[in-house]
């Protein structure tokens, strides 16, 4: 392999002196920090191996050129690599370890194209009757005849080391066919399995898709226990932080992409949350995949942490904490059996972190105000009397004016959002179409868009739009100094609690239940959320929520009635009346 | 609604036993009810992405737009440009044709936009949706026009005019007519330009036939120019009257009356009053007989009984030897007050208090009858209200007058009209009081004074408020 070959060669580079050789297309050596390629080539070098020096192969199985015009060979799974890869980047980018990239990705990767019996197996599914002879003619003058074929490493793919996943692929070489053959059949598609690919149906078969990419990052997101949720992932993708809409944009020039890559590449709707959560579970599934590592108390994903961190994300205070704590001990969601997504187990499912954090902290306003819009103002009025009175003390937490805070930022939020998604560009530089044909006209267009564009950015005032924001698993930001907008985040919650003997009961000792009763009939949902049936400050708070982790407002209810099923276990099962009572102790 | 209710009730007798173990409670359940409301929020099938941003776009740009935010609608637009690149074919072919009603909207107003942004714009737009290169064109040469850049508009309409591609089609010709009937317009513009020299310089001067033979050529070229336009079923108003004037201008009378009458009676024309009207006009400078004058008014006044014309057709009508004329005459009189924007003519009501005097004297009290039949509920509270009683003897006493005289005549007429069983309303008595009193009192025919007089007190101090005590007649 490259990295080998390229290892051989030690001498310093004459242009900057580095020792750091990658082999090119000839088989010349180059430096990569700072790309002088020597009129050195392989079979004259013989000198001895230097450890330490920093090799990296150039990767060239995308390079074999045919003609100009119709660019490399490439095969739709190596597209869909490069834009893993470009996200595994990106991820790392945001402070994820490397990790992720270099092992569990990667290492997923190769098991799904196993799996998938694309590659690191003996009978790739890409034999159509007559290729394997083919195959056997091409290989003899091919460059690729010398490389090993890998099905041994796949059956221990966590113990590899880390590799550029980009070259992974090359190693097929089954997959090598001649493009004079595969022209034939693949006028449709730039990629030469394009048209094969889209016509794909096996049973139990999972196929690669740009959503799918993100199912992937977030299963090594989980595998490796990082501090992005499914919903921060997701947000990055919407803000661009992450490769995804066009994401074959990026792709080498000589991967040319038309016709059915469009159909396979081109997306034109952001990843949605219940649908990339599915595509996790499939996936993880349908890899094969052992028990996650265990999530236990001191992890982001744990719910004590997130519950914290949501409760500053939406300026509540702090005391809230221990309260949130103990609901998710009485209902044992902070369990790590829970909490740990384990793909081989019965049922396979994972846990909605984030949202469940969220359903804690809504049952925990539910428990200190009942949100039936007539409780929590006249708390709110108690506190609001309190306050004036004992200024130097603590202040006691004020529910409305949470609330007018709150409903202000979260209305300009909200719209900023809806306004910059207005804006989106959708369109990639490089225009996707269907055929040869299509290209000039594409082409125009583009242009034509690009210079109408333009015309009108000169319209425009020219203060500079405010550039791309930088990622942040935080979208409000509250501090103490900020007269403005009131940090509540030291409140006290004493107006809510009172003192019984040794513990703290809430104020407040009646309950309703989000969810009466739950739908046992085979669709999909467990719940129906009918807005106008709940008490409007329910809603606001929903819609908060769901709008932090942009989700539906249904998707919450029902896991914030999935948590007050596991709370009220013993009531669910008893009694079916309305306004249950419940009292807690602290 | 009602497809609605009857979807909601169809399936409820299916599913009958599953509704009523579900009914209960905020947790409430309809299977049926569910799918209903997803299809119908999201159509059927998820929109995506792409197209509810750029729907939202769009709406974004409408509301800057109403808002006459320049500013914020070129930002949007900015990025509503990408539905030229739309994956939905029907909607990137619809695409520019909306992004060139924008876009020349915002640029027309933009504080940055000039005539060169403008025209770089236009000429963009045309060569991508080539389906508009016509509207675009004619749109862009009405934009140079109103900048005052004739020449230019010229040029942008030559151009387009000899512009080919494809087929022809029906759609596609009646806009090249437009294009060179606009064209014709222009030349028409240019033309009474130098028709007006012409008419400032001597016949003798030296420049004077150089100037006539301009205005000889332009006129040979604008009628060909427009001539086929106006063939065509329509609206053609400034193009009909430019046509005429020169027709008439180098003396061709009858073609520009065929031209005319064509416009005006050619059933597949759209119905157009001003056809009418320059007919009539035309008919009028050329001295025809009353009769045909008579003819073509009728028409308009089936049309637009409100027309001012109408008081000259109501003359013609009375100068009429035949009777039924002078019976239309008065319909034509009772038409236009009938119309609120008339109320305050004054020589509707001076023609009408003396035609309804003279009909009656005429021993024609049918027709006011007929008239006043079915006028007789509303007019009372439309014309001879209390407040016109008050507001017009402030205004326009000659009017307040004029008024009072026919009120006098109406409803004087009326109340002895009818039958002494059927109940009066002190109303009408009252109404008909205070008319006669300004009546009498501006004709000065009273014979006993005080009466009107203490009426007219009564008006004018408005002690006849709400209750309106009867004034006893003596």
């Amino acid at each position: 392999m490259d990295l080998e070959e390229a290892e051989e060669f030690k001498e310093r580079c004459t242009q900057c002196e580095a020792v750091s050789w990658g082999l090119t297309d000839e088989g010349k050596y180059y430096c990569t920090s700072c790309h002088n390629v020597t009129e050195r080539s392989k079979e004259v070098i013989n000198s001895d191996i230097i450890p330490n020096a920093q090799i990296k192969a150039l990767n060239r199985g995308l390079k074999r050129k045919n003609n100009s015009e119709k660019g490399w060979d490439w095969y739709v799974c190596e597209g869909f690599q490069h834009i893993l890869y470009q996200q595994a980047e990106a991820l790392k980018n945001l402070g994820v370890g490397p990790e992720l990239k270099n092992d569990v990705l990667h290492n997923f990767w190769k098991r799904y194209l196993q799996k998938s019996k694309q590659a690191y197996c003996k009978n790739p599914v890409y034999t159509t009757g007559r290729k394997p002879t083919v195959l056997e003619d091409n290989l003899s003058h091919s460059d690729w005849a010398s490389e090993p074929e890998l099905p041994s490493d796949v059956n221990s793919p966590f113990l590899e080391s880390g590799m550029e996943s980009q070259s992974d692929v090359h190693t097929r070489k089954s997959l090598r066919i001649s493009k004079a053959l595969q022209s034939e059949t693949s006028v449709c598609s730039g990629s030469l399995d394009g048209v094969e690919y889209s016509q794909r149906k096996e049973k139990g078969l999972v196929k690669m898709t740009v959503p799918q990419t993100l199912a992937f990052c977030y299963l090594s997101l989980l595998w490796q226990r990082e501090a992005i949720t499914l919903s921060d992932l997701l947000r990055f993708v919407e803000e661009d932080h992450i490769p995804y809409i066009n994401a074959f944009q990026h792709f080498p020039e000589q991967m040319k992409l038309y016709g059915r890559d469009r159909g396979i590449f081109g997306t034109e709707s952001w990843p949605n949350y219940d649908d990339i959560y599915k595509k996790t579970i499939e996936v993880a599934t349908f890899l094969d995949l052992p028990r996650f590592p265990d999530i236990t108390e001191d992890c982001y994903l744990h719910p004590n942490i997130l519950c914290m961190k949501y409760l500053m994300e939406v300026n509540l205070p702090d005391e809230m904490h221990s309260l949130t704590c103990h609901v998710v001990k009485m209902t044992g969601m902070g369990e790590a059996d829970f909490l740990t997504f384990d793909p081989i187990a019965k049922v396979a499912k994972t846990v909605k972190y984030d949202v469940q954090a969220v359903a804690v902290i809504v049952v925990v306003l539910k428990l200190l105000f009942l949100l039936d819009d007539n409780l929590e103002w006249s708390l709110s009025n108690l506190a609001e009397k309190h306050n004036e009175k004992n200024k130097k003390d603590k202040p006691w937490f004020n529910f409305r004016k949470w609330y007018q805070i709150m409903k202000k930022a979260f209305d300009e939020k909200k719209q900023n959002w809806e306004e910059a998604r207005a804006k989106y560009l959708w369109k990639s530089e490089k225009p996707l179409y269907y055929s040869y044909v299509d290209k000039p006209v594409a082409y125009k267009k583009r242009e034509m868009v690009v210079n109408l564009q333009k015309q009108f950015s000169t319209l425009v005032d020219s203060t500079p739009t405010a550039g791309k924001k930088s990622p942040s698993s935080f979208q409000f930001n509250w501090t103490e100094e900020d007269t403005e907008r009131t940090c509540f985040h030291g409140h006290s919650l004493q107006g809510v609690l009172k003192e019984k003997g040794q513990s703290l009961l809430t104020k407040n000792s009646l309950y309703w239940l989000s969810t009466q009763k739950f739908c046992r009939c085979y669709c999909t949902h467990v719940t129906t959320y009918e807005e106008s049936n709940y008490s409007l400050s329910y809603q606001f708070i929903l819609n908060l929520f769901s709008f932090l982790l942009r989700i539906k407002a249904s998707l919450l209810h029902e896991e914030v009635s999935l948590v007050e099923k596991e709370l009220f276990k013993k009531k669910y099962s008893v009694t079916k009346k309305k306004s249950k009572s419940k009292k807690r102790r602290r | 609604m009602s497809d609605f209710s009857e979807e909601l009730k169809g399936p409820v007798t299916d599913d009958e036993q599953v509704e009523t173990s579900v009914l209960s409670g905020a947790g409430m359940h309809f299977p049926w009810l569910q799918t209903y409301i997803e299809t119908v929020a999201i159509g059927g099938k998820r929109k995506k992405d792409f197209a509810q941003t750029t729907s939202a776009c769009l709406s974004f740009i409408q509301e800057a737009l109403l808002k006459h935010q320049w500013q914020q609608a070129a930002e949007y637009m900015h990025s509503y440009f990408q539905t030229l690149e739309d994956s939905d074919s029907y909607k990137r072919q619809a695409a520019p044709e909306i992004i060139w009603k924008l876009g020349s909207e915002i640029l027309f107003y933009h504080p940055k936009s000039n005539v060169e942004t403008f025209n770089t714009f236009a000429d963009r737009m045309k060569n991508i949706g080539i389906m508009n290169y016509l509207k675009i064109s004619l749109q862009h040469a009405l934009y140079l026009l109103h900048h005052g850049m004739l020449e230019d508009a010229k040029r942008k309409l030559s151009e387009a005019e000899t512009w080919r591609h494809g087929e022809k089609t029906s759609s596609r010709e009646i806009l090249i007519n437009l294009i060179q009937a606009y064209k014709g317009l222009l030349q028409y513009y240019t033309w009474s330009k130098k028709k007006r020299e012409l008419s400032k310089l001597d016949k003798d001067d030296y420049a004077y036939s150089a100037v006539a033979q301009d205005v000889f050529n332009h006129s040979w070229k604008t009628s060909v120019n427009i001539s086929a336009l106006i063939k065509i079923p329509g609206v053609w108003d400034p193009f009909v009257k430019s046509y005429v004037e020169m027709l008439e201008f180098y003396g061709d009378r009858d073609g520009a009356q065929e031209v005319l009458t064509n416009y005006a009676y050619d059933e597949k024309f759209p119905s157009n009053p001003n056809a009418h009207i320059y007919l009539y006009n035309f008919l009028k400078r050329q001295k025809a007989p009353r009769s045909k004058l008579i003819s073509v008014l009728k028409i308009l006044y089936q049309i637009v009984p409100s027309h001012k014309l109408m008081l000259e057709f109501h003359t013609l009508l009375r100068k009429s030897e035949k009777e039924e004329h002078h019976k239309l005459g008065l319909e034509v009189l009772f038409g236009v007050l009938d119309f609120a924007g008339c109320t305050k003519n004054i020589t509707a009501w001076k023609y009408l208090a003396k035609y309804v005097k003279k009909t009656l004297m005429g021993n024609h009290l049918v027709w006011v009858q007929e008239e006043w039949k079915s006028r007789k509920n509303w007019w009372p509270s439309f014309h001879f209200s209390y407040f016109w009683a008050k507001s017009d003897w402030k205004e326009d006493t000659a009017l307040a007058c004029e008024k009072a005289f026919v009120a006098g005549l109406l409803l004087g007429k009326e109340s002895s009209w009818r039958s002494k069983n059927r109940p009066q309303t002190i109303m009408a008595d009252s109404f008909f009081l205070a008319w006669m009193a300004i009546c009498m009192y501006s004709l000065g025919t009273g014979d006993r004074l005080e009466i009107p007089l203490a009426c007219l007190e009564m008006l004018r101090t408005s002690k006849l408020d709400g209750g309106w005590a009867p004034v006893p007649l003596e």
